[in-house]
């Protein structure tokens, strides 16, 4: 090829490149622009809200549209309880998950077998467990109910929480297990050469070392269990008023920010009602987005040291 | 002395039967659900079912039609929005680490990943629905926006993980920048990309929540994205959460259909990942 | 002047803060094989890579200074035309994973969208593999993946994709320093044969062979130029002491 040509073809391969590289910038700014754009749409639409009712709503204890009432009390501790029971049950199996794949069986076809299936109780739409549970799992839920004296209404918290620990138990089970594989093997064959067993090496070597990351990794967990819609919205019931007492909140039926989002919705006739749910939407952005943050931080902080 | 060992040791075996014990009983109420869905839809799914939408309330018969043509549009389009944007991303996000746009962008996109799908729903209603109506297109955009964490995240690993020196053999060659991305950088990653993209898209297939606000759902068979569009799962809640039983045996199909989906969209990332040794 | 390719005058290159090239000022001529040497951190390789610009691509890497091919400021030129006429091979073969060995050999025509009629691209690739020594090993499987070669192959298969692009000057980046001693004697023998088309810098940490391949060798020091002179002169009697250390392994 002729010098002079291939010295223009340069010069008009330069210009695309300019243009390529602003094109980048310009696609990556767009996520900017879009996370920026729902945070402020959020605030926007839930300033009727926050005018009329000002932050008491946070702790109104009623929830009643009818009577132009609204506190979103009955929410934040059906979404606290649901995420933090769920959480509670979930953490014990995604550790022992962590420590079986990270630590005793690493490698070969068992391993894999149950990683895979691991990762699959992620993959399984949340709509379809929500079907599964609200035919198959709440008449259990119901007999036993029965059985221990409390109203056996079959659907609420306690149903909804159940069925969202086994939904976590990937996120925390997961970055457990890669990170219990990241403990350096010196460490680990010093306590073994010190004569410890296996057992004491998990105890005294690695959940130590690990302890942050997994912290991280059921924040990450919590995070998912917060922001559940479906499953929760068709297993917890559907109760804004709050119970009398406590096993009565648990066993009985309720409410949390994103069922009642998913459920009133579509049906709010009013603006003030209409903006109070989108606040509802608002506080679920903040928390789940401080608490993926705080864990996505404390993993990043993790696996570079 | 001996005694302190034996109890070590038992301890020591305990602890570990604990933990096979914990660690394999997750899979047991996996394994319930799919028996219990495949058990419930696989009867109601022939032909019939396929071609033919749902029969009035109350009535036996009728298929899921409208749901199928509707989730298959509804992802066309959130895919053709969400994999450009996406790997164009991925590709800034690997190739200026350390700028300041960069560190915003993996925030963003962070943060976008941890938005409850709920939240989605509400905002796209806001930016779609309220000026122009409820649509299959709305349902697209909401969806694509769950899709782009995930194809950002996966296109820029993969690259990242390519030798540097794959970049300056080409551009040693005097091939300009965008040829060595879009020629050298971007094919040599492709098995990571794309079952990004798969992974992506298998998440989303089931997603209801951003849905409901958005696409709304639809009794009839629907090919207009600007009208209201019927979904799989949108299908499989309303359905589930009625009181007629032919209902519930339209959502248990539906639910198998899209369980397989979702099954055979994830063992086709594995297969993908494997043959070509790619850490996800 | 005629023959001079490549002429640096008081060039110096930087990685943000670190002054790493200083004020070297050298003539390179045509058809030569110049080696170039000195310890590792000497600013050899960042001084190899100003002359095909590869250096600025990292961020924060700057050079000032005059760099010339023939009478033309490198760095007033437009990057991907340098890198078109200056060819360069790197310490450890890279050919396109994606590719076949045929289009390996054509990937600078195929990767810039240049048109080349399928006889003239066969031309191409037989003669870049004929003058690269890998005809006859690979003439019967062309279309397999280059990355089925061996690392010796693999090397004189980029060597192949710097040739086909016809360039003035092909830089080498330490090119043996990842092959086993044979496959170091087939790219070393290699040297001998392009020369006669090609001016080729070769940056090495093996004095034995810059000795064997070179017909001048410049000696870097501290991101200094401490010596310039025939092969044969240098290792005899060098005239800075530095240099005389260096060879003599008062240091490494």
């Amino acid at each position: 090829m002729e010098n002079n040509k291939r010295l223009d073809l340069s010069y008009t391969q330069m210009k695309w490149d300019t243009a390529f590289k602003r094109i980048l910038i310009f696609i990556s700014g767009i996520l900017l622009v879009l996370v920026v754009g729902i945070l402020i749409t959020l605030i926007i639409q839930s300033m009727p809200s926050i005018k009329a009712l000002g932050i008491k709503y946070l702790w109104g204890k009623v929830w009643d549209p009818v009577s132009n009432i609204y506190g979103a009390y009955p929410f934040l501790i059906g979404t606290l309880l649901t995420s933090f029971t769920a959480l509670i049950i979930s953490i014990p199996f995604s550790i022992a998950i962590g420590i079986y794949l990270g630590e005793y069986n690493t490698k070969g076809w068992l391993s894999n077998l149950l990683k895979n299936t691991i990762e699959l109780i992620a993959a399984v739409p949340s709509i379809i467990y929500g079907f599964w549970a609200l035919f198959v799992l709440v008449p259990i839920i119901r007999t036993f109910e029965t059985k221990i004296g409390v109203q056996p209404y079959g659907v609420g918290v306690f149903t909804s929480s159940i069925v969202l620990a086994v939904m976590i138990i990937p996120y925390a089970a997961s970055l457990g297990t890669s990170l219990i594989r990241m403990v350096p093997s010196p460490l680990k064959e010093g306590a073994y050469a010190l004569g410890a067993t296996r057992f004491e090496v998990i105890r005294s070597v690695i959940l130590p070392y690990t302890r942050s990351g997994l912290f991280a990794g059921i924040l990450l967990s919590l995070g998912r269990a917060l922001g559940e819609t479906m499953a929760v919205t068709m297993l917890i019931g559907n109760t804004s008023a709050i119970a009398d007492s406590f096993k009565n909140i648990f066993f009985g039926p309720g409410n949390t920010m994103a069922s009642v989002i998913a459920n009133e919705f579509a049906e709010a006739d009013h603006t003030l009602y209409f903006s109070a749910l989108i606040e509802l939407g608002l506080v679920l952005f903040f928390v789940t987005v401080i608490i993926n943050l705080i864990g996505k931080r404390i993993i990043t902080k993790y696996t570079n040291n | 002395m001996d005694a302190r060992i034996g109890i070590r040791n038992s301890k020591n075996i305990l602890f570990k039967a604990v933990i096979v014990f914990f660690a394999f009983v997750v899979t047991i109420p996996l394994i319930i659900v799919l028996l219990y869905i495949i058990k419930q839809g696989v009867m109601q799914v022939n032909w019939h079912f396929l071609t033919h939408i749902p029969a009035p309330e109350g009535e036996k018969g009728g298929g899921i039609a409208n749901a199928l043509v509707g989730s298959f549009f509804i992802i066309i389009i959130a895919s053709v929005v969400a994999i450009p944007i996406g790997i164009l991303t991925g590709i800034y996000l690997s190739e200026n680490p350390g700028t300041k746009l960069s560190y915003y962008t993996g925030l963003c996109v962070d943060i976008l990943q941890g938005v409850p799908s709920i939240v989605v729903g509400i905002v796209v209603y806001f930016w779609l629905v309220k000026p122009l109506g409820f649509s299959g297109f709305s349902g697209s955009m909401a969806l694509a926006i769950m899709m782009l964490p995930i194809v950002i995240r996966s296109t820029e690993q993969t690259l990242l993980l390519l030798p540097p020196s794959l970049k300056e053999a080409a551009l040693s060659l005097g091939v300009p920048y965008y040829r060595v991305i879009l020629k050298v950088i971007v094919p040599c990653g492709f098995a990571g990309i794309l079952s990004g993209i798969i992974l992506s898209i298998a998440r989303i297939i089931g997603e209801t929540a951003p849905l409901l606000f958005t696409a709304l759902g639809n009794s009839f068979l629907s090919t207009n994205m600007a009208k209201p569009m019927e979904s799989l799962p949108h299908l499989i809640f309303t359905y589930a959460t009625s009181p007629y039983d032919d209902q519930h045996d339209l959502a248990w199909g539906a639910s198998f259909i899209l369980l397989m989906f979702v099954l055979t969209l994830n063992l086709f990332t594995k297969f993908i990942t494997k043959k070509w040794n790619i850490q996800l | 002047m005629e023959h001079t390719v490549i002429s640096a005058t008081k060039f110096n290159a930087w990685f943000g803060d670190n002054h790493v090239v200083k004020d070297v000022s050298i003539g390179i001529e045509k058809n030569q094989v110049i080696a170039v040497m000195g310890p590792s951190g000497c600013g050899k390789t960042t001084f190899l890579r100003c002359i095909n610009r590869m250096h600025e691509l990292i961020p924060g890497a700057t050079g000032k200074g005059s760099l010339k091919l023939y009478d033309d400021e490198i760095y007033n030129m437009n990057p991907i035309y340098v890198r078109y006429k200056i060819g360069m091979v790197f310490q450890r073969p890279n050919p396109f994973p994606n590719l076949s060995i045929y289009d390996n050999v054509v990937a600078g025509y195929k990767l810039n969208g240049l048109k080349v009629a399928k006889a003239e691209q066969d031309n191409i690739v037989e003669k870049s593999l004929t003058s690269a020594a890998l005809w006859n090993e690979v003439k019967d499987s062309l279309h397999k993946k280059g990355t089925f070669l061996s690392g010796g192959q693999q090397q004189r298969l980029c060597i192949a994709r710097a040739i086909a692009m016809e360039p003035e000057v092909i830089l080498f980046d330490e090119p043996t320093s990842a092959l086993d001693p044979i496959s170091t004697a087939s790219v070393e023998t290699l040297f001998h044969e392009l020369k006669e088309n090609y001016t080729l810098i070769i940056v090495t940490h093996n004095m034995q062979q810059a000795a064997r391949v070179s017909d001048k060798t410049a000696f870097f020091y501290m991101g200094e130029l401490v010596e310039f002179d025939d092969t044969k002169t240098m290792f005899t009697s060098p005239t800075d002491t530095r240099t005389q250390n260096y060879i003599t392994g008062r240091f490494s």
